[in-house]
């Protein structure tokens, strides 16, 4: 019988893919039906993994199994609860005081890590010696690296007016930037590509069994 | 009261995370800790808030019989068969209220959970995503216009992307001699990943790295208040 | 109007069915063209290369299966890898669905020779693969689409664990950071985390050797170079979707916040191409180079339109 089950699976997820396939001509019932199904699979999801992988072992185990040691985890506990309230507009702002506490971490973790990593850490990153390695790529890479970067945060720099020789640095910086967005594009090609692949590679194995 | 003290603690909690990684012994470093376990439960809370107000959204869509409410009810009935056989029986790592349902599995091959997770969800899931690719053809075909020296540098490298970091990249140019390996087609996509474009994205990402600290600022200075929501 | 709505709608519907045969065909009749290794590939290898057996090293899957094709290979290809060296493997996920992906690859694995079909089983295949990757321009692509090695012996709890999911993103990495134990209670199977001999001596994040974060998104590799990396100086590396990949290579530089990147499916088949594998990934690469060919032939065709309409609309201008 699993067998069955299985090969009817495989239907089923076959009968899935060409109704979302069907947008591409043109939006109908079989594609609004499979795009709902999906939300509401997501969702189901999301709701009993939370469940079983955060609030059972992280709350409701340590709570229920040693009261006296784990008290304080009912504060979080309530506050999540108050966390569900603002689904009712009338007891909305209630769901401020979990939402302060969740922003304030996030808000200060974020000032922390953003400015260690992706500020500090890649300005140092960018203070290379260009002459560090004695190939002709990695010197011209360096002094590529060096000019793009700063021409490329001078981009972004709008408190003052660029023109005349101000804006050379900037236009400078566009290129870069262009150059960026261009290998991006490639890479985005790439990636949907790869997903395309995918699809036709479960059509093509699990379905008919053309290839192994 | 209402917005005043919601801002009040998101100052204190923010000051709090951001001391504690200057001073993280005693009692800095333990509220902190403390904090972060708090966060997670609360974020799990979050989670079930975007699931109920999902549910509130269809239900409303189906009460009023808006277009297409028909769909809203497939939605809403998938969502409660999948918590439903997930409560009951629990999925692959986790028992359920009526145990492994060891007969299910016999009859299915799997949980009900994870069946309708491997023959309904993956399935709608990389479907969904695999149909950019055919836009992205149809975009390239009809948006990817040159017309200017900048759009002229945006075609060019990503043709070399292209073409570099696939296999047809090695054919064309694998032929060169050693001392043109520099033409190389892999090696100048190579070349344009690690230096042009790691320029622009670091210039992208102190950029951004500004805003998020400016914005984390405002925030815990009670300067932003827009995730408190409107009215009283 | 409608003429034009209906030749518009099957241009499109000529340029989508080129573009579904451009990936198929390959697919059925693979050409076996060779893949080069880059350069960050190669640090990702030889980071994994280089550590110690009997190491504990921690992985997480922030993916789900939309993102499946790209990043499951690389997946297999780090876990085979990382048993090749004696490694244990901690999986963790940042995402919901990184559980079921954790645990389709354990599965995969450790499936018994009974479990799989013949011409699955890989280690006579991976040899083969080796010899003829040195000598010939071209692959055979004779071997099995699974020639990745299986370890029926791997013992849960043993070389490996499941940690589970946790919500929270920057803030549960830096739980992690603190205590493992108080963020990881219990696994995802709800064994509690001290009865796993796996997790003996594990702390804090300080106690593995490295971490892999196989991302599709926010949260991902992004919070794990930042807290794991930045603050608690573990060595990082990771595998991302091909979209995000250029946004990464920033952080493989001289402070070493990232040492080494897999993008996308060409990274995976370099991989394998490192392991001498002949495994999921590389067999996708034909239809990708074919697929890109098509584009750029779509782009061609495109900006020949586009400038034939502007010098016909100028020259229309100019007889005004």
């Amino acid at each position: 019988m699993a067998e069955i089950m299985t090969t009817i699976g495989v239907w089923i997820g076959v009968f899935l893919t060409f109704s979302i396939f069907s947008f591409l001509y043109r939006d109908n019932p079989f594609y609004r039906f499979a795009e709902q199904v999906f939300v509401g699979l997501s969702a189901a999801y999301g709701f009993i993994y939370i469940i079983y992988n955060v609030l059972i072992p992280n709350l409701f185990t340590p709570v229920l199994s040693d009261m006296s040691q784990n008290w304080l985890l009912i504060i979080p506990g309530i506050l999540g609860i108050l966390m569900l309230v603002r689904i009712y507009p009338p007891a909305e702002w209630i769901s401020r005081y979990p939402l302060a506490v969740v922003i304030g971490t996030s808000a200060g973790i974020s000032l922390m890590f953003y400015l260690k990593s992706d500020f500090m850490n890649q300005i140092a990153a960018t203070m290379i010696n260009p002459f560090a390695i004695p190939s002709a790529s990695a010197i011209s890479g360096s002094f590529l690296i060096i000019l793009g970067t700063i021409c490329g945060v001078y981009f972004f720099y709008f408190s003052k007016k660029q023109e005349g020789l101000f804006a050379i640095p900037s236009k400078i910086g566009i290129w870069f930037l262009m150059i960026s967005f261009g290998a991006s594009f490639g890479y985005t090609v790439m990636a949907r590509i790869s997903l395309l692949i995918g699809r036709i590679e479960f059509l093509l194995r699990d379905w008919l069994h053309i290839i192994k | 009261m209402k917005r005043t003290i919601p801002v009040i603690i998101t100052f204190v909690v923010g000051m709090l995370v951001i001391i504690s990684e200057f001073v993280p012994h005693k009692p800095f470093g333990s509220i902190a800790g403390t904090l972060e376990n708090w966060f997670l439960i609360i974020a799990g809370f979050a989670i079930i808030l975007g699931v109920l107000s999902l549910l509130r959204m269809s239900g409303h869509k189906i009460n009023s019989k808006a277009p297409n409410w028909q769909y809203y009810l497939a939605g809403i009935i998938s969502f409660s068969v999948m918590v439903l056989v997930g409560v009951l029986w629990g999925m692959r790592e986790s028992r359920g209220i009526f145990g492994d349902g060891e007969n299910l599995f016999n009859w299915l091959g799997a949980k009900p959970f994870d069946y309708l997770f491997n023959n309904f969800f993956i399935h709608l899931s990389a479907t969904m995503f695999s149909l950019l690719a055919f836009y992205i053809a149809s975009a390239a075909y009809r948006a990817f216009i040159i017309r200017s020296f900048e759009s002229n540098l945006l075609m060019i490298t990503a043709v070399i992307i292209m073409l570099g970091r696939t296999s047809l990249g090695n054919i064309m140019t694998g032929w060169l001699p050693q001392n043109m390996q520099f033409l190389h087609l892999p090696r100048i996509a190579d070349y344009i990943m690690i230096y042009p474009n790691s320029a622009a994205q670091r210039a992208i990402m102190i950029s951004a790295a500004l805003g998020v600290i400016g914005s984390s600022l405002r925030i815990i200075l009670g300067i932003e208040r827009s995730y408190l929501g409107g009215g009283n | 109007m409608s003429y034009i709505n209906t030749h518009v709608r099957w241009e499109r519907m000529t340029l989508f069915g080129i573009l579904f045969l451009a990936v198929m065909i390959p697919l059925i009749l693979p050409i076996g063209w060779r893949t080069d290794v880059s350069p960050h590939v190669q640090m990702v290898y030889d980071l994994v290369d280089k550590t110690p057996p009997g190491s504990a090293i921690l992985i997480s899957f922030d993916y789900e299966p939309s993102t499946m094709p790209e990043l499951k290979p690389m997946a297999m290809s780090l876990v085979d890898h990382a048993w090749q060296k004696g490694h244990k493997v901690i999986a963790v996920a940042l995402w919901p669905m990184g559980v079921q992906m954790a645990n389709d690859v354990f599965s995969e694995l450790t499936a018994s020779p009974s479990e799989i079909s013949s011409d699955e089983i890989p280690d006579v295949q991976t040899t083969d693969v080796k010899e003829k990757d040195e000598s010939d321009e071209m692959m055979t692509p004779a071997v099995s689409a699974n020639s990745i090695r299986r370890y029926s012996s791997k013992r849960y709890g043993i070389d490996y664990v499941n940690l589970g999911f946790k919500s929270g993103a920057m803030v549960t990495i830096k739980a992690m950071g603190r205590n493992i134990r108080e963020t990881f209670p219990t696994d995802t199977f709800g064994t509690p985390i001290d009865s796993l001999p796996i997790m003996d001596n594990i702390v804090h994040l300080r106690d593995l050797a490295y971490i892999i974060s196989l991302s599709a998104g926010d949260p991902g590799l992004k919070q794990w170079i930042m807290v794991a990396h930045d603050n608690f100086k573990v060595k990082v590396s990771g595998g991302t979707t091909a979209v995000s990949a250029p946004g990464f290579l920033p952080y493989i530089n001289n402070r070493n916040q990232l040492r080494g990147l897999m993008g996308g499916l060409k990274g995976a088949a370099e991989y394998e191409k490192l392991m001498g594998t002949f495994g999921p990934a590389s067999i996708k690469m034909d239809s990708q180079s074919i697929a890109h060919v098509i584009i750029l032939v779509f782009i061609a065709i495109g900006n020949v339109r586009s400038f034939r309409r502007r010098r016909k609309q100028r020259q229309a201008r100019d007889k005004e």
